[in-house]
Protein backbone atom coordinates (compact mmCIF):
# COMPACT_ATOMS: atom_id res chain seq x y z
CA UNK A 1 0.00 0.00 0.00
CA UNK A 2 1.59 3.52 -1.03
CA UNK A 3 0.60 6.87 0.59
CA UNK A 4 2.16 8.50 -2.57
CA UNK A 5 -1.05 9.54 -5.05
CA UNK A 6 2.03 9.51 -7.72
CA UNK A 7 1.78 5.99 -7.33
CA UNK A 8 -1.76 5.47 -7.14
CA UNK A 9 -1.87 7.50 -10.86
CA UNK A 10 -0.20 5.14 -12.25
CA UNK A 11 -0.41 3.89 -15.83
CA UNK A 12 -2.82 1.43 -15.70
CA UNK A 13 -5.21 3.72 -14.42
CA UNK A 14 -4.47 6.95 -16.47
CA UNK A 15 -5.01 4.44 -19.53
CA UNK A 16 -8.59 3.21 -18.39
CA UNK A 17 -8.95 6.91 -17.60
CA UNK A 18 -8.10 7.77 -20.82
CA UNK A 19 -9.61 5.03 -22.85
CA UNK A 20 -12.27 4.00 -20.24
CA UNK A 21 -13.69 0.22 -21.79
CA UNK A 22 -17.19 -0.81 -21.80
CA UNK A 23 -17.87 3.13 -22.08
CA UNK A 24 -21.18 4.30 -23.37
CA UNK A 25 -24.79 3.01 -22.88
CA UNK A 26 -26.98 -0.22 -23.36
CA UNK A 27 -30.54 -0.68 -25.39
CA UNK A 28 -32.50 -2.40 -22.82
CA UNK A 29 -30.64 -3.42 -20.46
CA UNK A 30 -32.25 -5.85 -17.25
CA UNK A 31 -30.38 -4.10 -14.92
CA UNK A 32 -29.55 -0.32 -14.55
CA UNK A 33 -28.16 2.31 -11.62
CA UNK A 34 -27.02 5.80 -11.11
CA UNK A 35 -24.40 6.45 -8.43
CA UNK A 36 -23.70 10.10 -7.32
CA UNK A 37 -21.15 11.74 -5.13
CA UNK A 38 -23.14 14.71 -4.17
CA UNK A 39 -19.95 16.02 -2.32
CA UNK A 40 -18.25 16.73 -5.17
CA UNK A 41 -20.81 16.46 -8.16
CA UNK A 42 -19.71 13.12 -9.83
CA UNK A 43 -22.13 10.72 -11.40
CA UNK A 44 -21.94 7.14 -13.07
CA UNK A 45 -24.92 6.00 -14.63
CA UNK A 46 -24.30 1.97 -15.57
CA UNK A 47 -26.58 -1.11 -17.09
CA UNK A 48 -26.33 -4.26 -17.50
CA UNK A 49 -28.33 -6.91 -19.55
CA UNK A 50 -28.03 -10.13 -16.68
CA UNK A 51 -29.00 -13.84 -18.13
CA UNK A 52 -29.16 -16.75 -16.08
CA UNK A 53 -27.62 -14.83 -12.93
CA UNK A 54 -24.34 -13.90 -15.64
CA UNK A 55 -23.59 -10.78 -16.85
CA UNK A 56 -23.19 -10.99 -20.05
CA UNK A 57 -23.29 -6.95 -21.16
CA UNK A 58 -22.57 -3.96 -18.99
CA UNK A 59 -21.48 -0.45 -19.93
CA UNK A 60 -21.32 2.66 -17.85
CA UNK A 61 -20.89 6.79 -18.64
CA UNK A 62 -20.62 9.67 -17.00
CA UNK A 63 -18.81 12.26 -15.57
CA UNK A 64 -16.32 11.73 -13.10
CA UNK A 65 -12.70 12.17 -11.78
CA UNK A 66 -9.75 9.74 -13.15
CA UNK A 67 -9.94 7.46 -10.29
CA UNK A 68 -13.99 7.03 -10.43
CA UNK A 69 -14.02 6.81 -14.38
CA UNK A 70 -10.85 3.97 -14.09
CA UNK A 71 -12.71 2.16 -11.27
CA UNK A 72 -15.47 2.12 -13.29
CA UNK A 73 -13.96 0.93 -16.55
CA UNK A 74 -11.77 -1.53 -14.79
CA UNK A 75 -15.17 -3.35 -12.76
CA UNK A 76 -16.77 -3.72 -16.33
CA UNK A 77 -13.59 -6.05 -17.63
CA UNK A 78 -13.70 -7.67 -14.20
CA UNK A 79 -17.22 -8.73 -13.93
CA UNK A 80 -18.28 -9.17 -17.63
CA UNK A 81 -19.13 -12.94 -18.32
CA UNK A 82 -19.06 -13.08 -14.43
CA UNK A 83 -21.59 -14.83 -12.23
CA UNK A 84 -23.30 -12.16 -10.25
CA UNK A 85 -22.35 -14.24 -7.21
CA UNK A 86 -18.68 -13.49 -8.71
CA UNK A 87 -19.44 -9.86 -8.71
CA UNK A 88 -21.10 -9.73 -5.77
CA UNK A 89 -17.36 -11.19 -3.65
CA UNK A 90 -15.65 -8.79 -5.62
CA UNK A 91 -17.50 -5.49 -4.76
CA UNK A 92 -16.95 -6.30 -1.07
CA UNK A 93 -13.65 -7.49 -1.94
CA UNK A 94 -12.78 -3.84 -3.65
CA UNK A 95 -14.58 -1.80 -0.78
CA UNK A 96 -12.87 -3.38 1.88
CA UNK A 97 -9.56 -3.01 0.19
CA UNK A 98 -10.26 0.58 -0.64
CA UNK A 99 -11.16 1.72 2.97
CA UNK A 100 -8.13 -0.30 4.18
CA UNK A 101 -9.78 -2.80 6.33
CA UNK A 102 -7.99 -5.79 4.01
CA UNK A 103 -4.87 -5.45 1.96
CA UNK A 104 -4.77 -6.51 -1.76
CA UNK A 105 -2.61 -9.49 -0.68
CA UNK A 106 -5.48 -11.30 1.48
CA UNK A 107 -8.16 -9.96 -1.44
CA UNK A 108 -8.14 -13.62 -3.52
CA UNK A 109 -9.97 -12.30 -6.01
CA UNK A 110 -8.89 -8.55 -6.67
CA UNK A 111 -6.09 -9.20 -9.54
CA UNK A 112 -5.33 -5.97 -11.02
CA UNK A 113 -8.04 -4.17 -8.97
CA UNK A 114 -4.72 -4.49 -6.63
CA UNK A 115 -3.31 -0.65 -8.39
CA UNK A 116 -6.21 0.95 -6.10
CA UNK A 117 -4.85 -0.29 -2.94
CA UNK A 118 -3.56 3.03 -1.97
CA UNK A 119 -6.41 4.85 -2.31
CA UNK A 120 -6.79 4.11 1.31
CA UNK A 121 -4.05 6.53 2.31
CA UNK A 122 -6.49 9.57 0.88
CA UNK A 123 -9.75 9.33 2.85
CA UNK A 124 -11.27 11.86 0.68
CA UNK A 125 -10.81 10.09 -2.36
CA UNK A 126 -12.14 6.22 -1.41
CA UNK A 127 -15.65 7.27 -2.44
CA UNK A 128 -14.67 8.24 -5.91
CA UNK A 129 -12.72 4.21 -6.35
CA UNK A 130 -16.21 2.69 -5.03
CA UNK A 131 -18.62 4.76 -6.30
CA UNK A 132 -18.77 2.53 -9.52
CA UNK A 133 -19.06 -0.37 -7.21
CA UNK A 134 -21.77 0.95 -4.75
CA UNK A 135 -23.63 1.46 -8.36
CA UNK A 136 -23.16 -1.94 -9.25
CA UNK A 137 -24.65 -3.03 -5.87
CA UNK A 138 -27.78 -0.93 -6.31
CA UNK A 139 -27.98 -2.08 -9.83
CA UNK A 140 -28.42 -6.02 -8.53
CA UNK A 141 -30.49 -5.06 -5.73
CA UNK A 142 -32.52 -3.20 -8.72
CA UNK A 143 -32.07 0.34 -6.94
CA UNK A 144 -32.35 2.67 -9.69
CA UNK A 145 -30.20 5.47 -7.69
CA UNK A 146 -27.48 5.19 -5.22
CA UNK A 147 -25.57 8.26 -3.39
CA UNK A 148 -22.19 8.09 -1.42
CA UNK A 149 -24.15 10.00 1.33
CA UNK A 150 -27.57 8.39 1.22
CA UNK A 151 -28.72 6.62 4.26
CA UNK A 152 -29.91 4.00 1.57
CA UNK A 153 -26.13 3.37 0.43
CA UNK A 154 -26.10 -0.24 0.25
CA UNK A 155 -22.51 -0.44 0.75
CA UNK A 156 -23.33 1.72 4.03
CA UNK A 157 -19.32 2.13 4.80
CA UNK A 158 -18.37 3.76 8.38
CA UNK A 159 -18.21 7.45 9.02
CA UNK A 160 -14.39 7.87 8.55
CA UNK A 161 -13.90 5.30 5.93
CA UNK A 162 -14.70 7.28 3.31
CA UNK B 1 -15.48 51.39 1.08
CA UNK B 2 -15.18 51.26 -2.54
CA UNK B 3 -15.92 47.70 -4.09
CA UNK B 4 -12.91 48.97 -6.28
CA UNK B 5 -9.65 46.68 -5.71
CA UNK B 6 -7.17 49.40 -4.21
CA UNK B 7 -4.12 50.66 -5.98
CA UNK B 8 -0.80 48.88 -5.91
CA UNK B 9 1.39 48.77 -2.57
CA UNK B 10 3.65 52.22 -2.78
CA UNK B 11 6.18 50.29 -0.44
CA UNK B 12 7.35 46.51 -0.62
CA UNK B 13 4.98 44.68 1.53
CA UNK B 14 7.54 42.27 4.45
CA UNK B 15 5.77 39.36 3.75
CA UNK B 16 8.94 37.39 5.07
CA UNK B 17 8.16 39.59 8.17
CA UNK B 18 4.82 38.45 8.69
CA UNK B 19 4.68 34.79 7.34
CA UNK B 20 7.23 34.42 10.90
CA UNK B 21 3.75 34.99 12.56
CA UNK B 22 1.95 31.90 11.62
CA UNK B 23 3.82 29.23 12.96
CA UNK B 24 1.98 26.57 10.51
CA UNK B 25 3.44 28.47 7.52
CA UNK B 26 6.53 26.09 8.93
CA UNK B 27 4.73 23.17 8.08
CA UNK B 28 6.02 20.98 5.39
CA UNK B 29 3.65 18.81 3.34
CA UNK B 30 4.83 15.42 1.15
CA UNK B 31 8.17 16.88 2.09
CA UNK B 32 7.74 20.42 0.54
CA UNK B 33 7.12 23.69 2.43
CA UNK B 34 3.41 24.12 2.22
CA UNK B 35 2.23 26.57 0.28
CA UNK B 36 -1.46 26.80 1.59
CA UNK B 37 -3.89 28.10 -1.03
CA UNK B 38 -7.36 27.40 0.80
CA UNK B 39 -7.54 30.87 2.46
CA UNK B 40 -11.15 31.25 0.64
CA UNK B 41 -12.13 27.73 2.67
CA UNK B 42 -10.48 28.89 6.24
CA UNK B 43 -7.05 31.34 7.28
CA UNK B 44 -4.40 30.99 9.34
CA UNK B 45 -3.79 31.87 12.58
CA UNK B 46 -0.82 34.34 13.79
CA UNK B 47 0.98 33.56 17.60
CA UNK B 48 -0.81 36.80 18.11
CA UNK B 49 -4.18 34.90 18.27
CA UNK B 50 -2.93 31.71 19.51
CA UNK B 51 -0.85 33.81 22.77
CA UNK B 52 -4.55 35.47 23.35
CA UNK B 53 -6.12 32.38 23.58
CA UNK B 54 -3.70 30.56 25.86
CA UNK B 55 -3.55 33.87 27.95
CA UNK B 56 -7.52 34.12 28.47
CA UNK B 57 -7.24 30.66 29.50
CA UNK B 58 -4.50 30.58 31.79
CA UNK B 59 -5.72 33.76 33.23
CA UNK B 60 -9.29 35.36 32.68
CA UNK B 61 -11.69 32.19 32.10
CA UNK B 62 -15.00 32.31 33.54
CA UNK B 63 -18.82 32.94 32.50
CA UNK B 64 -19.48 36.29 31.58
CA UNK B 65 -22.35 38.51 32.53
CA UNK B 66 -23.00 36.63 35.32
CA UNK B 67 -21.40 36.48 38.78
CA UNK B 68 -19.27 39.57 40.48
CA UNK B 69 -16.51 37.61 41.17
CA UNK B 70 -12.98 38.88 40.02
CA UNK B 71 -12.49 36.50 36.67
CA UNK B 72 -16.11 36.49 35.75
CA UNK B 73 -15.39 40.36 35.49
CA UNK B 74 -12.61 39.97 33.69
CA UNK B 75 -13.99 37.71 31.12
CA UNK B 76 -16.77 39.73 30.65
CA UNK B 77 -14.80 42.92 29.81
CA UNK B 78 -12.48 41.02 27.61
CA UNK B 79 -15.61 39.69 25.62
CA UNK B 80 -17.30 43.02 25.47
CA UNK B 81 -13.99 44.68 24.10
CA UNK B 82 -13.58 42.34 21.83
CA UNK B 83 -16.82 43.50 20.57
CA UNK B 84 -15.83 47.20 20.37
CA UNK B 85 -13.02 45.93 18.63
CA UNK B 86 -14.94 44.46 16.16
CA UNK B 87 -17.50 47.60 16.47
CA UNK B 88 -14.47 49.75 14.54
CA UNK B 89 -13.06 47.33 12.05
CA UNK B 90 -16.26 47.62 10.48
CA UNK B 91 -16.94 51.38 11.42
CA UNK B 92 -20.68 50.13 12.76
CA UNK B 93 -22.07 53.31 14.85
CA UNK B 94 -22.30 51.36 18.22
CA UNK B 95 -21.25 47.73 19.75
CA UNK B 96 -25.01 46.73 20.51
CA UNK B 97 -25.21 46.72 16.65
CA UNK B 98 -22.45 43.99 16.75
CA UNK B 99 -23.90 40.45 17.78
CA UNK B 100 -21.60 38.04 18.12
CA UNK B 101 -22.82 34.62 16.06
CA UNK B 102 -21.33 31.13 15.49
CA UNK B 103 -20.09 32.55 11.88
CA UNK B 104 -21.79 33.97 8.94
CA UNK B 105 -24.22 31.06 8.72
CA UNK B 106 -25.41 31.54 11.47
CA UNK B 107 -26.09 35.26 11.40
CA UNK B 108 -27.76 34.55 7.91
CA UNK B 109 -30.02 32.42 9.32
CA UNK B 110 -30.83 34.36 12.69
CA UNK B 111 -32.10 36.92 10.44
CA UNK B 112 -34.20 34.79 8.09
CA UNK B 113 -35.58 33.35 11.32
CA UNK B 114 -35.87 36.26 13.08
CA UNK B 115 -35.83 39.33 10.81
CA UNK B 116 -37.69 37.24 7.90
CA UNK B 117 -40.63 35.30 10.14
CA UNK B 118 -41.67 38.55 11.26
CA UNK B 119 -41.66 40.97 7.86
CA UNK B 120 -42.23 38.30 4.87
CA UNK B 121 -45.58 37.01 3.96
CA UNK B 122 -47.31 34.73 1.08
CA UNK B 123 -46.44 36.44 -2.22
CA UNK B 124 -43.27 38.32 -1.27
CA UNK B 125 -40.12 38.00 -3.01
CA UNK B 126 -36.37 37.68 -1.92
CA UNK B 127 -33.78 39.00 -4.22
CA UNK B 128 -30.53 36.58 -4.25
CA UNK B 129 -27.76 36.06 -6.92
CA UNK B 130 -26.81 33.28 -8.57
CA UNK B 131 -23.07 33.46 -6.82
CA UNK B 132 -24.28 32.76 -3.72
CA UNK B 133 -22.74 30.54 -1.40
CA UNK B 134 -25.46 27.88 -0.18
CA UNK B 135 -25.39 29.50 3.29
CA UNK B 136 -27.28 32.56 1.76
CA UNK B 137 -29.54 30.69 -0.54
CA UNK B 138 -30.88 27.96 2.13
CA UNK B 139 -31.98 29.76 4.84
CA UNK B 140 -34.03 31.76 2.61
CA UNK B 141 -35.31 28.92 0.58
CA UNK B 142 -36.82 27.71 4.13
CA UNK B 143 -38.31 30.79 5.32
CA UNK B 144 -39.57 30.66 1.61
CA UNK B 145 -41.45 27.28 1.68
CA UNK B 146 -42.94 28.53 5.29
CA UNK B 147 -44.21 31.32 4.22
CA UNK B 148 -45.07 30.89 0.49
CA UNK B 149 -42.65 33.63 -0.94
CA UNK B 150 -40.55 33.62 -3.90
CA UNK B 151 -36.08 33.67 -4.68
CA UNK B 152 -35.67 35.69 -7.58
CA UNK B 153 -32.15 35.65 -8.62
CA UNK B 154 -29.21 38.24 -10.01
CA UNK B 155 -27.84 36.32 -12.85
CA UNK B 156 -24.01 37.46 -13.95
CA UNK B 157 -22.31 37.61 -16.94
CA UNK B 158 -19.92 35.10 -18.58
CA UNK B 159 -16.93 37.14 -16.06
CA UNK B 160 -18.80 36.64 -13.03
CA UNK B 161 -19.64 39.92 -12.95
CA UNK B 162 -23.64 40.82 -11.84
CA UNK B 163 -26.10 42.15 -13.97
CA UNK B 164 -27.29 45.03 -12.44
CA UNK B 165 -29.70 46.20 -15.30
CA UNK B 166 -31.51 42.92 -14.52
CA UNK B 167 -31.13 43.48 -11.23
CA UNK B 168 -33.06 46.61 -11.32
CA UNK B 169 -35.76 45.07 -13.19
CA UNK B 170 -36.39 42.68 -10.21
CA UNK B 171 -37.57 44.80 -8.20
CA UNK B 172 -41.24 45.35 -7.68
CA UNK B 173 -44.03 46.24 -5.07
CA UNK B 174 -43.26 42.30 -3.43
CA UNK B 175 -39.60 42.97 -2.97
CA UNK B 176 -39.39 42.82 0.47
CA UNK B 177 -35.43 41.73 0.98
CA UNK B 178 -32.19 41.49 -1.28
CA UNK B 179 -29.15 39.06 0.22
CA UNK B 180 -26.08 39.75 -1.92
CA UNK B 181 -22.81 38.16 -1.53
CA UNK B 182 -20.09 41.14 -1.27
CA UNK B 183 -17.22 38.94 -2.40
CA UNK B 184 -17.84 35.53 -4.65
CA UNK B 185 -16.16 32.42 -2.91
CA UNK B 186 -16.13 30.60 -5.82
CA UNK B 187 -14.89 32.93 -8.75
CA UNK B 188 -13.60 36.03 -6.69
CA UNK B 189 -15.91 38.21 -8.32
CA UNK B 190 -16.45 41.81 -5.87
CA UNK B 191 -19.95 42.83 -6.44
CA UNK B 192 -20.97 46.39 -6.42
CA UNK B 193 -22.71 46.35 -3.24
CA UNK B 194 -23.12 49.83 -2.48
CA UNK B 195 -24.50 50.66 -5.78
CA UNK B 196 -27.43 47.53 -5.19
CA UNK B 197 -27.71 49.03 -1.62
CA UNK B 198 -28.64 52.70 -3.15
CA UNK B 199 -30.92 51.14 -5.26
CA UNK B 200 -32.40 48.71 -3.11
CA UNK B 201 -32.84 51.75 -0.29
CA UNK B 202 -34.66 53.89 -3.22
CA UNK B 203 -37.69 51.35 -3.40
CA UNK B 204 -37.89 50.68 0.47
CA UNK B 205 -36.03 47.43 0.56
CA UNK B 206 -33.36 46.52 2.98
CA UNK B 207 -30.69 44.79 2.09
CA UNK B 208 -28.29 42.02 3.84
CA UNK B 209 -24.36 41.81 2.66
CA UNK B 210 -22.54 38.09 3.76
CA UNK B 211 -19.36 39.45 3.87
CA UNK B 212 -17.62 36.20 4.80
CA UNK B 213 -15.25 36.15 1.56
CA UNK B 214 -14.75 40.36 1.55
CA UNK B 215 -14.18 41.06 5.44
CA UNK B 216 -10.94 39.01 5.16
CA UNK B 217 -9.65 41.02 2.08
CA UNK B 218 -11.25 45.01 1.98
CA UNK B 219 -11.77 46.92 4.60
CA UNK B 220 -15.46 47.32 5.24
CA UNK B 221 -17.47 50.17 6.44
CA UNK B 222 -21.31 49.05 6.90
CA UNK B 223 -21.84 52.92 7.62
CA UNK B 224 -20.33 53.66 4.22
CA UNK B 225 -21.90 50.81 2.83
CA UNK B 226 -25.17 52.12 4.50
CA UNK B 227 -25.86 47.99 4.91
CA UNK B 228 -28.98 47.02 6.75
CA UNK B 229 -26.75 43.88 7.83
CA UNK B 230 -23.65 42.42 7.57
CA UNK B 231 -22.86 38.93 8.34
CA UNK B 232 -18.97 37.26 8.60
CA UNK B 233 -16.67 34.55 10.36
CA UNK B 234 -13.95 34.48 12.39
CA UNK B 235 -12.00 31.93 11.10
CA UNK B 236 -11.65 33.23 7.81
CA UNK B 237 -10.26 36.58 9.47
CA UNK B 238 -6.92 34.81 11.25
CA UNK B 239 -9.61 34.37 14.04
CA UNK B 240 -11.19 30.78 16.07
CA UNK B 241 -14.09 28.94 14.44
CA UNK B 242 -17.04 29.15 15.78
CA UNK B 243 -17.20 33.08 16.14
CA UNK B 244 -18.40 35.28 13.59
CA UNK B 245 -20.15 38.43 13.82
CA UNK B 246 -23.73 39.94 12.02
CA UNK B 247 -23.99 43.51 12.24
CA UNK B 248 -27.13 44.79 12.26
CA UNK B 249 -28.66 48.43 11.86
CA UNK B 250 -30.28 49.42 15.77
CA UNK B 251 -33.57 49.80 14.72
CA UNK B 252 -34.15 46.90 12.76
CA UNK B 253 -32.23 44.60 15.53
CA UNK B 254 -33.93 45.74 18.39
CA UNK B 255 -37.69 45.64 16.24
CA UNK B 256 -36.75 42.02 15.73
CA UNK B 257 -37.87 38.77 17.97
CA UNK B 258 -35.48 36.37 19.65
CA UNK B 259 -33.61 33.99 17.59
CA UNK B 260 -32.95 31.47 20.40
CA UNK B 261 -34.54 31.47 23.42
CA UNK B 262 -32.41 30.79 26.83
CA UNK B 263 -30.18 32.44 29.40
CA UNK B 264 -28.60 36.10 28.92
CA UNK B 265 -30.75 36.85 26.37
CA UNK B 266 -33.81 37.94 28.70
CA UNK B 267 -34.59 40.59 31.22
CA UNK B 268 -37.12 39.12 33.38
CA UNK B 269 -38.59 35.34 33.11
CA UNK B 270 -41.84 34.19 34.96
CA UNK B 271 -44.10 31.05 33.88
CA UNK B 272 -46.73 33.99 33.01
CA UNK B 273 -44.79 36.23 30.42
CA UNK B 274 -41.12 36.89 30.05
CA UNK B 275 -39.62 39.77 28.59
CA UNK B 276 -36.20 39.84 26.78
CA UNK B 277 -32.67 41.85 27.07
CA UNK B 278 -31.97 44.50 25.10
CA UNK B 279 -29.76 44.22 22.00
CA UNK B 280 -27.08 42.48 21.91
CA UNK B 281 -27.88 40.03 24.42
CA UNK B 282 -31.24 39.54 23.11
CA UNK B 283 -29.34 37.45 20.43
CA UNK B 284 -26.77 36.27 22.18
CA UNK B 285 -28.65 33.45 24.06
CA UNK B 286 -26.87 30.65 26.39
CA UNK B 287 -22.86 30.88 27.54
CA UNK B 288 -21.35 31.96 24.09
CA UNK B 289 -18.08 30.86 22.55
CA UNK B 290 -16.20 33.66 24.95
CA UNK B 291 -12.20 32.84 24.03
CA UNK B 292 -13.52 32.36 20.40
CA UNK B 293 -14.84 36.36 20.70
CA UNK B 294 -12.02 37.07 22.36
CA UNK B 295 -9.38 35.37 19.61
CA UNK B 296 -11.87 37.36 16.85
CA UNK B 297 -10.61 40.51 18.56
CA UNK B 298 -7.08 39.94 18.83
CA UNK B 299 -7.22 38.88 14.72
CA UNK B 300 -8.76 42.37 14.22
CA UNK B 301 -6.14 43.87 16.79
CA UNK B 302 -3.18 42.11 14.15
CA UNK B 303 -5.19 42.84 10.86
CA UNK B 304 -5.85 47.04 11.45
CA UNK B 305 -1.64 46.63 12.72
CA UNK B 306 -1.00 45.48 9.17
CA UNK B 307 -3.75 47.95 7.49
CA UNK B 308 -6.16 46.44 5.13
CA UNK B 309 -6.14 48.20 2.34
CA UNK B 310 -2.49 47.30 2.42
CA UNK B 311 -3.42 43.91 3.28
CA UNK B 312 -5.84 44.54 -0.65
CA UNK B 313 -2.86 45.77 -2.30
CA UNK B 314 -0.32 43.00 -1.63
CA UNK B 315 -3.52 40.01 -2.87
CA UNK B 316 -4.20 42.30 -5.59
CA UNK B 317 -0.34 41.85 -6.80
CA UNK B 318 -0.88 37.95 -6.01
CA UNK B 319 -3.93 38.12 -8.11
CA UNK B 320 -2.10 39.95 -11.44
CA UNK B 321 0.69 37.58 -10.79
CA UNK B 322 -1.21 34.24 -10.36
CA UNK B 323 -3.72 35.15 -13.70
CA UNK B 324 -0.93 36.06 -15.90
CA UNK B 325 1.06 33.07 -15.23
CA UNK B 326 -2.03 31.09 -15.04
CA UNK B 327 -3.62 32.46 -18.62
CA UNK B 328 -0.23 32.00 -19.96
CA UNK B 329 -0.21 28.21 -19.87
CA UNK B 330 -1.46 25.72 -21.99
CA UNK B 331 -4.63 23.44 -21.18
CA UNK B 332 -5.64 26.22 -18.33
CA UNK B 333 -9.21 27.81 -18.40
CA UNK B 334 -9.92 30.53 -15.75
CA UNK B 335 -13.23 30.63 -14.62
CA UNK B 336 -14.49 34.28 -13.14
CA UNK B 337 -12.70 37.14 -14.72
CA UNK B 338 -14.56 40.27 -13.45
CA UNK B 339 -13.21 43.50 -13.04
CA UNK B 340 -13.16 43.64 -9.46
CA UNK B 341 -12.18 40.77 -7.75
CA UNK B 342 -10.54 39.25 -4.90
CA UNK B 343 -7.65 36.93 -4.95
CA UNK B 344 -9.35 33.99 -5.66
CA UNK B 345 -8.82 32.02 -8.97
CA UNK B 346 -10.92 29.18 -9.59
CA UNK B 347 -9.93 27.20 -12.82
CA UNK B 348 -9.63 24.28 -15.01
CA UNK B 349 -7.29 22.00 -16.49
CA UNK B 350 -8.47 20.68 -19.82
CA UNK B 351 -9.07 17.04 -19.28
CA UNK B 352 -8.27 16.57 -15.80
CA UNK B 353 -11.01 16.68 -13.22
CA UNK B 354 -10.85 19.45 -10.12
CA UNK B 355 -10.40 16.10 -7.65
CA UNK B 356 -7.09 14.65 -9.33
CA UNK B 357 -5.61 18.59 -9.71
CA UNK B 358 -5.85 18.50 -5.83
CA UNK B 359 -4.85 15.15 -5.09
CA UNK B 360 -1.50 15.80 -7.44
CA UNK B 361 -1.18 19.39 -6.03
CA UNK B 362 -1.32 18.16 -2.45
CA UNK B 363 1.90 15.75 -3.68
CA UNK B 364 3.76 19.30 -4.47
CA UNK B 365 2.53 20.83 -0.73
CA UNK B 366 0.00 23.14 -2.55
CA UNK B 367 -3.05 23.32 -0.91
CA UNK B 368 -6.29 24.57 -3.13
CA UNK B 369 -10.06 23.27 -2.64
CA UNK B 370 -11.86 21.28 -5.36
CA UNK B 371 -14.98 20.82 -5.63
CA UNK B 372 -18.40 22.97 -6.35
CA UNK B 373 -17.61 25.18 -3.44
CA UNK B 374 -20.57 25.38 -2.18
CA UNK B 375 -22.47 26.95 -4.95
CA UNK B 376 -24.39 24.50 -6.80
CA UNK B 377 -26.14 26.99 -8.66
CA UNK B 378 -23.16 29.00 -9.77
CA UNK B 379 -21.51 25.54 -11.26
CA UNK B 380 -24.52 24.75 -12.73
CA UNK B 381 -24.39 28.56 -14.58
CA UNK B 382 -20.72 28.04 -15.45
CA UNK B 383 -21.55 24.55 -16.82
CA UNK B 384 -19.31 22.81 -14.83
CA UNK B 385 -19.27 20.12 -11.85
CA UNK B 386 -16.64 21.31 -9.82
CA UNK B 387 -13.66 23.65 -10.17
CA UNK B 388 -9.95 23.92 -8.40
CA UNK B 389 -9.99 27.26 -6.48
CA UNK B 390 -6.31 29.12 -5.01
CA UNK B 391 -7.52 31.40 -2.79
CA UNK B 392 -4.70 33.82 -1.79
CA UNK B 393 -4.42 35.45 1.62
CA UNK B 394 -1.79 38.53 2.90
CA UNK B 395 1.02 35.85 4.14
CA UNK B 396 1.07 34.38 0.16
CA UNK B 397 4.19 35.08 -1.68
CA UNK B 398 5.02 35.16 -5.12
CA UNK B 399 7.45 32.14 -5.12
CA UNK B 400 4.02 30.44 -4.06
CA UNK B 401 1.94 32.25 -7.07
CA UNK B 402 5.07 30.12 -9.21
CA UNK B 403 4.68 27.02 -6.86
CA UNK B 404 1.00 26.89 -7.43
CA UNK B 405 2.11 27.13 -11.57
CA UNK B 406 4.63 24.44 -11.46
CA UNK B 407 2.44 22.13 -9.83
CA UNK B 408 -0.28 22.78 -12.47
CA UNK B 409 2.59 21.82 -15.25
CA UNK B 410 3.37 18.53 -12.60
CA UNK B 411 -0.05 18.04 -13.02
CA UNK B 412 -0.70 17.99 -16.44
CA UNK B 413 2.66 15.82 -17.13
CA UNK B 414 1.20 13.18 -15.28
CA UNK B 415 -2.02 12.82 -17.27
CA UNK B 416 -0.14 13.77 -20.62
Amino acid sequence: MSADPKALYQDVILDHNRKPRNYGELAQPSHHAEGVNPLCGDHIHLALDIRDDTIERIAFHGESCAICKASASMMTTMVKGKHTDEAKTLIHEFVDMATGRVTAEASPHIGRLAVFSGISALPMRVKCAILPWHTLQAAFLSEPSTSTEADADPMRTAPGDA
Amino acid sequence: MSHSPTPAAPVAFDVARIRADFPILNLRVAGKPLVYLDNAASSQMPQAVIDRLVRYQTHEHANIHRAVHYLSETATAAYEAARTTLQRFINAREAREVIFTSGTTEGINLVAQSWGRQNIRAGDEIILSVLEHHSNIVPWQMLAQEKGATIRVVPMNDAGELQLDVYEALFNERTRLVSVGHVSNALGSIHPVKQMITFAHAHGVPVLVDGAQAAPHLAVDVQELDCDFYAFSGHKLCGPTGIGILYGRAALLEAMPPFKGGGDMIHTVSFEKTTYASIPNKFEAGTPPIAAAIGLGAAADYLNTLGMATIAAHEHELLRDATEQLAATPGVRLLGTAQHKAAVLSFMLQGIHPHDVGTLLNQEGVAVRTGHHCAQPLMARLGVAATSRASFAFYNTHAEVDALVAGIRTVQKVFS
